[in-house]
């Protein structure tokens, strides 16, 4: 019966989305506020890439959300998996050549690649999401490889606080400067070039910190297995 | 041209999600529904989102995927050095 229902459901949503992407020409949303935004962003924010400039210039507080909401994840993950664990130093386990190798020449390209995308946030695609996921990547490989290693909570905990109470302390500054709370203030230079857009980039740092920080200590938890942990489950 | 090209990705992301769920081999479930945001990241691409298409990669096909494989091998189902078979097993028992 509960299955029966399950397909009715599953029908039903089908049919509703084939009425709502049948309407619509593929690839040309009915844009309502995208019009305006296009016309006036890189005047306003001084950034190239017009993404960056809704990110943090118009729906900056929502960027704010965003970061709150993936602290809450973070610390929920963190709550359930890291209860006091103890790394296993004796437990060296061999990966193999290829795994090592291919890491040690990942690391400095992920790296860079992650520091790019973070400082080209307000140019190119890409920013300080996409940009601490890769950087959050690059510092965990090494303990994917070498199971004996453990990451620096303490450190990341820093770097983490450190990231997202200078993206509010931005914020704060707009407000002193007599604008709103994250309005985008500093000199917006010359569009497409690195020091340009006024606040963005720093903001768009303080996320790509924030977010790699948290990531990698998820990350960081929930590779470090536990004593005895395996033989009670499996 | 480009329609032909996102019904090939349509038919990859449906493959990909099938396979993830009818695969008894959980790590290669968790591969599977890496490929299907790898097709999901061409299809922004094509619909001129690069940036969406950035975080579904780093996300999506990157990081949901570790997430999961770590999941899996601290549940006990996936060590480095074990072969196919009795992961197999062990995600039967489980």
């Amino acid at each position: 019966m509960q299955q029966f229902f399950s397909m009715l459901f599953l029908i039903g949503l089908l049919f509703l989305l084939s009425i709502l992407t049948g309407l619509l020409p593929f690839a040309t949303p009915p844009m309502l506020i995208g019009q305006a935004i296009q016309q006036q962003a890189v005047d306003a924010t001084g950034a190239a890439n017009l993404v960056t400039s809704v990110v943090l210039g118009y729906r900056g507080i929502d960027t704010l959300g965003e970061l709150s909401i993936l602290f809450a994840a973070s610390a929920a993950g963190g709550l359930v998996l890291g209860k006091t664990v103890r790394a296993k130093k004796a437990a060296s386990e061999n990966t193999g050549f290829i795994l090592q190798a291919g890491t040690d020449l990942l690391f400095p390209l992920l790296l860079v690649a992650g520091l790019y995308i973070v400082l080209h946030g307000h140019l190119t695609p890409g920013g300080g999401f996409q940009g601490g996921v890769l950087l959050a990547t690059a510092f965990f490989l090494p303990v994917l490889v070498r199971p004996g290693t453990s990451v620096s909570h303490k450190l990341l905990i820093v770097i983490e606080g450190l990231a997202g109470a200078s993206f509010i302390a931005i914020g704060l500054l707009a407000l002193y400067q007599g604008g709103e709370f994250l309005q985008p203030f500093l000199d917006k230079g010359l569009t497409g070039q690195l020091l340009s857009a006024g606040t963005l980039p720093l903001l768009y740092l303080a996320v790509g910190l924030k977010v790699g920080a948290e990531l990698a200590g998820l990350l960081a938890n929930l590779s470090t297995e536990q004593d005895g942990e395996n033989d009670h489950v499996a | 041209m480009e329609q032909f090209f996102v019904f090939l990705l349509v038919i990859m992301m449906l493959l990909g999600g099938l396979a993830a769920m009818l695969l008894k081999d959980l790590l290669a479930a968790t591969a599977a529904t890496s490929v299907v945001s790898l097709s999901l990241t061409a299809i922004f691409v094509l619909m001129r989102a690069p940036d969406v298409a950035m975080t579904e990669a780093v996300v999506g096909a990157g990081l949901s995927a570790l997430i999961l494989a770590l999941g899996l091998r601290r549940l006990g189902i996936w060590q480095l050095d074990m072969p196919v078979k009795s992961r197999q097993k062990k995600a039967g028992d489980q």
